[in-house]
């Protein structure tokens, strides 16, 4: 008893911070890997929100441009192009639902479970990956927007606190995906789990249209709902205040969106983190 | 012999009142290979999940390597590897990649860990499949791959759950070599199966579980003299199932039916056994289609235990049972 008591301190690491950003580390790679390796994967994840964006931008374009305030010069792709980054911050979130129930059927959560290691590791590779890939991805829509004609009305560094703000929001939604991906056991359950918040959420925004034309108790939701005030956050920061809604100024949306991406975080990092300690099928 | 493995009364519910394990208690000497032996839901693998520190049991203690496995839960998985029912390797990342990877989380530096995966990629022999993507092997590569990866933080105790699940029967082979080098190397493993040859092939000592409890114990061969030492198969038409239950229940009360149409009993007296079954059926007016006189498997064995009914015929006291 006492060889085995000296052998576990020994064995438990002197550094426990340390271990868990090198666990951290080593699984954010991991992950990293499976985008960079399978190449269709990669391809299709890349492709798609940018069908997404040229999709709406052509649908809906034509029919808007009348209803669009004056700070989109216009142009419909000026309105677009912020609320679709905000709309992909949650799209590419939904990555850690289906990546952490990959990794739980498969049997790599087990072996994580059995292994000496940070605990936090798994939740915090898994999320950092998906950010990093989000940004990629959020990069590239910005710039296929940008030759799809969007033009930002302010200043570079209001540019660059837009992107930073879209990647916080679609990070703080990570921590949501990977509760409903270890909660939800069954594998079409969590498709359908994961489109019901992500669907009514993005729709039911100004991501694509202003509100004002949605019934009433509908347009309360969409306007208070994070997603559309991540969305005026972006709009305030890339085309100025008069793309915000009457009322509303740039640094308040900003500090609003700031706000719910602390409260998300808040509220489901405890909740992924029982959801993985529960996770064993 | 040093105990590694201790369960005592463990129980472990799911949902309302279903008991995956029913006050379950065994203890497993170091340096063997231990196969745990059961039905499809009989506890196998609850119990691994507990050993290996992933489920905690509802009552009873569990040690592992002198640590309880609840309290202690840290120290037990620097003590062991696991693995489990698939093959827990990532198809994106080479073989060494995926070894070195779970290296780095037994908390080896890069360089410890690329020293270990060499040793235990040599023990394996994939050779230079290994800078391929795992994704391009085989399901038998796939498994020696997990099988390595569970090695490479020099387990004390190596718990397998159905290692030979979905592997083609040469590769079989390969894994079971595989885990016999292991224990030459001293590492104790607990392996659950549901294939009853290799049990018998690998195993110094099986548990036979059902229904959540220990309902057997000891060598394949002290297993298998449960039936004697010889087993009678009689092929039987339909028709006559009943009468010949009832005309062979004189001599060996403990007579079931495998499949449709194959009668079993246990030959205690070997031949002389199979003249009698053969008189008492001609009594009955009953001719056997088939008939076969063999050294008893441990699928008899299992049968012969894991059938409730015929557990008191076969053994007055399951308890006493435990050799």
């Amino acid at each position: 008893m006492t060889t085995a008591d000296v052998a576990s301190r020994r064995t438990v690491a002197p550094r426990p911070f340390g271990r868990a950003l090198a666990h951290t580390g080593v699984l954010t790679r991991r992950n990293l890997l499976a985008n960079v390796r399978l190449r269709d994967v990669l391809l299709l994840s890349a492709i798609q929100p940018i069908i997404f964006m040229v999709m709406f931008l052509y649908v809906f374009g034509g029919a808007i441009e009348t209803a669009l305030p004056p700070a989109a010069g216009g142009s419909y792709v000026n309105w677009l192009i912020p609320g679709i980054l905000a709309q992909f911050a949650v799209f590419g979130a939904s990555t850690t639902a289906y990546g952490l129930h990959n990794d739980r059927i498969s049997g790599v959560i087990d072996r994580f479970r059995s292994l000496p290691m940070a605990r936090s590791a798994v939740l915090a590779g898994r999320t950092l990956a998906d950010l990093t890939r989000s940004g990629v991805i959020l990069l590239l829509q910005l710039g296929v927007g940008i030759l799809l004609g969007f033009r930002w009305q302010t200043g570079s560094l209001a540019v660059l606190a837009g992107i930073s703000l879209a990647l916080a929001f679609g990070y703080a939604c990570s921590w949501v995906m990977a509760t409903l991906g270890l909660a939800v056991r069954n594998t079409e359950a969590i498709q359908a789990a994961v489109y019901s918040v992500v669907f009514p959420f993005t729709l039911v925004s100004s991501v694509f249209l202003p509100t004002q034309t949605m019934p009433g108790w509908l347009q309360a939701f969409a306007e208070h709902q994070p997603i559309t005030v991540v969305a005026n956050a972006l709009r305030g920061l890339m085309l100025g205040p008069e793309a915000l809604p009457p009322g509303s100024s740039v640094a308040g949306q900003a500090l609003l969106a700031i706000a719910w991406t602390a409260a998300i975080v808040a509220v489901f990092v405890p909740l992924a983190v029982r959801a993985y300690r529960r996770s064993v099928s | 012999m040093e105990q590694i493995i201790t369960v005592q009364g463990v129980v472990k519910r799911f949902g309302r009142g279903v008991r995956a394990l029913d006050g379950l208690s065994l203890d497993i000497p170091a340096g063997i290979i231990y196969g745990l032996l059961g039905p499809n839901g009989a506890g196998k693998t609850t119990l691994i999940r507990i050993l290996a520190t992933l489920l905690s049991a509802d009552e009873g203690v569990v040690r592992v390597a002198g640590l309880d496995v609840r309290r202690q839960a840290e120290a037990v998985r620097a003590r062991i590897g696991l693995a489990g029912q698939y093959a827990a390797v990532d198809g994106h990342l080479t073989g060494r990649e995926n070894i070195e990877m779970v290296g780095r989380l037994y908390g080896l530096s890069r360089r410890q860990a690329r020293a270990r995966t060499s040793v235990v990629l040599d023990r394996i022999g994939v050779g230079e499949a290994a800078h391929r993507q795992v994704r391009t092997y085989s399901g038998g590569m796939r498994r020696r791959v997990d099988l390595a990866a569970s090695l490479v933080g020099r387990p004390q105790v190596l718990f397998l759950d159905e290692p030979t699940t979905g592997v083609d029967p040469a590769s079989r082979r390969e894994v079971w070599d595989l885990i016999r080098d292991l224990v030459d190397g001293g590492t104790t493993v607990v392996l659950t199966t549901q294939y009853l040859d290799e049990a018998d092939q690998l195993a110094g000592l099986i548990g036979v579980i059902n229904h959540g409890r220990l309902v057997s114990e000891g060598t394949p061969e002290q297993l298998k003299s449960h039936t004697g030492p010889a087993v009678l198969e009689l092929s039987i038409p339909d028709s006559q199932q009943d009468a010949a239950m009832r005309a062979l229940g004189q001599i060996a009360p403990a007579a079931y039916e495998r499949h449709r149409g194959t009668l079993v009993l246990p030959a205690a007296d070997g031949v002389a056994t199979l003249q009698h079954a053969l008189r008492a059926l001609d009594a009955a007016a009953i001719t056997p289609t088939d008939v076969g006189l063999h050294r008893p498997t441990l699928d008899d064995v299992f049968l012969a235990l894991t059938r409730t009914d015929s557990i008191d015929g076969y053994l007055n006291d399951p308890a006493g049972a435990t050799l």
